[in-house]
């Protein structure tokens, strides 16, 4: 996949890539398939967007790339960050790359922060867990540094969490993560719980993050807005799988797959005049569907999407997509490109 | 910005000013429910036993002719003078009981609560890190065990192997004759009499006697503690604050003592409080068993003799107690939780 990329222009090597990546739970039915087969490539100051439904996996590959699944959870295939794969990594070297390497910010601010620490504690201790020799009055001053710059007053450094509102302690947990320069941030939606005024703040910080560090973002969210509006490159995640990636600008204004184009057409907007949804729901990830996984609720649905797996084919801008309609012709049997029968369409399990 | 909420010394002080009704309510609730039995204490204790004019003289002479509402003006302005009455049966005053088998309680809760801590706090993070492996099952059986034992049960299978087997320790009251009987009382707590004596031997003495109560009551409070403490870790384990502290690359050791084990010791230090003044009922049994001169066998004898005084100086006791302890908890919880402020 890097190799195929050579023809994207690229300005430094990835500082992230993630090679098959497969993420299960163990569940009493069997195993979850909450990523399956992943790929994709992050360099320095890149923001790449990962939108998809809920449930579709994306929370669940952010958290796999910092090794914080729950117990239970299992990963296999190659998470390469700065030449080491983080998954076959021992857990004192993850935690010592977790900070000031790869940081997370999460969805919910309210509950991130030890309610009964003290901001200045939270900070001092999460320098002082990396660099050991550092002194009270440096911590400090980097933590107060870095709090300034979210527009956090120097003055409430010793207040409690509860003493701030969600926006602030979102503003908070991202200085937190940032205070130690990370070369790569997941951001698992940033501002979901937050409301849209203090989401064009978060938003905006976030994007000043490459222009000023050169961080590699991964940006989780289900709004498509903030994806067009903060990345350079956004992929598009259903049932476990990117079904499509590429430059955030071409996709959006040129979506191949037809989950891609259901998905933006379901944006609300101030235009919108009527809802639009894909009908049915994401399938069961225990037992997912034979062949693409979105083919009972794919409109474009063919006989082949069915009984293959669709193959993942690159453009010359560098998009990649997997999905039959664009797939190698040459690799579907006679007949597959027949168009679905109807009925099997509505067969799809109706939420 | 979240309203600035008040300061700890504004917590303190008004925390401090609801002792007032929280005693007011308990001692009428006191006053109350001995006045619910029928009779007065003078005929309860004494009915049948003396002459009736010698009763009636008594009964006026104890004020239970007066009016209700004069008798509870009587007791609150005792009590609040220190004063809690004079026994029935025995006529001994109650602050005496208070202060030489209320101290003989004291040391006997005291130990086994630091039992039980000594024992549950470990057993209970262990089996919240490592929930569910066998170490978990074991530790939760042992719990529930210790907490469904009866402290008489245990009490006497504890006497019968450590003082009629194997002969180690004794089996009743809180030293030895001679031990009593050379310690000067100067606190009524022997352990501490024996040291500011100087008197070694005597010490040892005590706390050999102190041993086997002090376990059988600990043991009790300890099933709930390694519940309490397992069921609040594995709980804080998964609050986000913990995930996010593992995010930011915090060492395990720290991310479970700093940020799980100190925030699960927020409802604890709560339970922590009532099994304290549970501890005092469990002390009743504990005392009867291992004849311990406290406040709980003193109850007992007291409510067998029909002395309504007494029974309501002791409780009168409890009640403070309880109040007490209460007011401890709430300090220092609002010393651990930041968040606790009117």
């Amino acid at each position: 996949m890097t190799a195929a990329r050579a023809d994207v222009p690229s300005y430094a090597e990835p500082v992230l890539s993630v090679a098959d990546l497969r993420v299960w739970y163990g569940t009493e039915r069997g195993p979850v398939r909450a990523v399956d087969g992943v790929s994709f490539d992050l360099r320095p100051g890149e923001t790449l967007g990962l939108v998809g439904e809920s449930g579709c996996g994306k929370s669940t590959l952010g958290r796999g790339l910092l090794g914080l699944l729950p117990a239970g959870a299992k990963a296999d295939g190659e998470i390469r960050f700065k030449g080491t794969n983080l998954l076959q990594a021992k857990r004192r070297d993850i935690d010592r790359l977790r900070g000031p390497e790869l940081g997370m910010i999460f969805q919910e601010p309210l509950t991130r922060l030890n309610p009964l620490m003290r901001i200045s504690e939270h900070f001092e201790e999460t320098l002082r867990a990396h660099e050991p020799q550092i002194g009270k009055e440096e911590a400090r001053r980097r933590s107060i540094d870095t709090l300034r710059k979210m527009g956090i007053p120097p003055t409430r450094y010793r207040a409690y969490p509860h003493e701030f509102s969600g926006g602030m302690r979102q503003r908070i947990m991202i200085a937190l993560a940032l205070v130690l320069r990370p070369a790569f941030i997941v951001a698992d939606e940033p501002t979901t719980a937050l409301d849209v005024l203090v989401e064009a703040q978060i938003i905006r910080i976030l994007a000043d993050l490459r222009r000023n560090f050169d961080t590699a973002l991964l940006l989780i969210t289900h709004n498509l807005g903030i994806v067009a509006e903060a990345c350079d490159r956004v992929a598009v995640m259903y049932a476990g799988h990117l079904v499509e990636d590429g430059d955030a600008r071409e996709v959006f204004a040129k979506p191949r797959h037809p989950y891609t184009r259901e998905l933006l057409r379901s944006t609300i907007s101030l235009q919108t005049t009527g809802l639009h949804y894909i009908p049915g729901a994401p399938p069961d990830l225990v037992e997912p569907p034979p062949g693409c996984k979105f083919h009972p609720r794919c409109p474009d649905a063919m006989v082949v999407c069915g009984a293959q797996d669709p193959v993942a084919v690159q453009t010359a801008s560098g998009s990649r997509v997997a999905c039959w309609l664009h797939g190698p012709a040459d690799r579907i049997d006679e007949g597959g490109t027949a168009r679905m029968a109807q009925e099997e369409i509505s067969v799809a399990d109706e939420a | 910005m979240a309203a600035r909420s008040g300061t700890l010394r504004r917590y303190l002080v008004v925390r401090l000013l609801l002792v007032i009704p929280n005693v007011f309510v308990l001692l009428t609730m006191v006053f109350l429910l001995l006045r619910v039995a029928p009779g007065d204490p003078v005929s309860a204790a004494l009915g049948g036993r003396l002459p009736p004019e010698e009763l009636a003289r008594r009964r006026a002479a104890g004020g239970y002719d007066d009016p209700i509402l004069l008798q509870y003006w009587n007791y609150l302005s005792h009590v609040f003078r220190g004063d809690l009455g004079t026994t029935v049966s025995d006529n001994r005053p109650i602050t005496n009981i208070l202060v030489v088998n209320g101290a003989a309680t004291l040391s006997l809760t005291v130990v086994a609560i630091l039992v039980a801590l000594a024992i549950g706090i470990p057993l209970g993070l262990l089996a919240a890190r490592y929930r569910n492996s066998w170490l978990d099952v074991v530790i939760r059986i042992f719990g529930v065990l210790t907490y469904a034992a009866p402290v008489f049960f245990v009490g006497v299978v504890a006497i019968i192997i450590f003082t009629g087997t194997l002969g180690w320790l004794p089996s009743g009251q809180q030293a030895s004759p001679i031990a009593q009987a050379t310690v000067e009382p100067v606190t009524h707590i022997f352990l501490v009499d024996a040291l500011i004596a100087g008197d070694t031997e005597s010490f040892v003495d005590g706390v050999k006697h102190l041993i086997m109560p002090a376990f059988t009551l600990g043991l009790l409070i300890t099933g709930v503690f390694i519940r309490l403490i397992r069921v609040n870790v594995a709980q804080t384990l998964r609050d986000d604050y913990v995930e996010a502290a593992r995010a930011r690359g915090i060492a395990e050791r720290r991310v479970v003592f700093q940020h799980a084990f100190r925030n699960a010791m927020v409802p604890f230090v709560t339970v922590l409080g009532l099994q304290a003044a549970l501890c005092l009922g469990g002390a009743i049994l504990s005392e009867t068993t291992f004849s311990w001169p406290g406040l709980g066998s003193q109850l007992v004898q007291y409510i067998n003799a029909r002395d309504y005084v007494a029974v309501q100086g002791i409780m009168t006791i409890y009640a403070l107690v309880v109040v007490g302890v209460s007011l401890l908890i709430d300090f220092v919880n609002a010393f651990i939780d930041p968040r606790v402020r009117y």
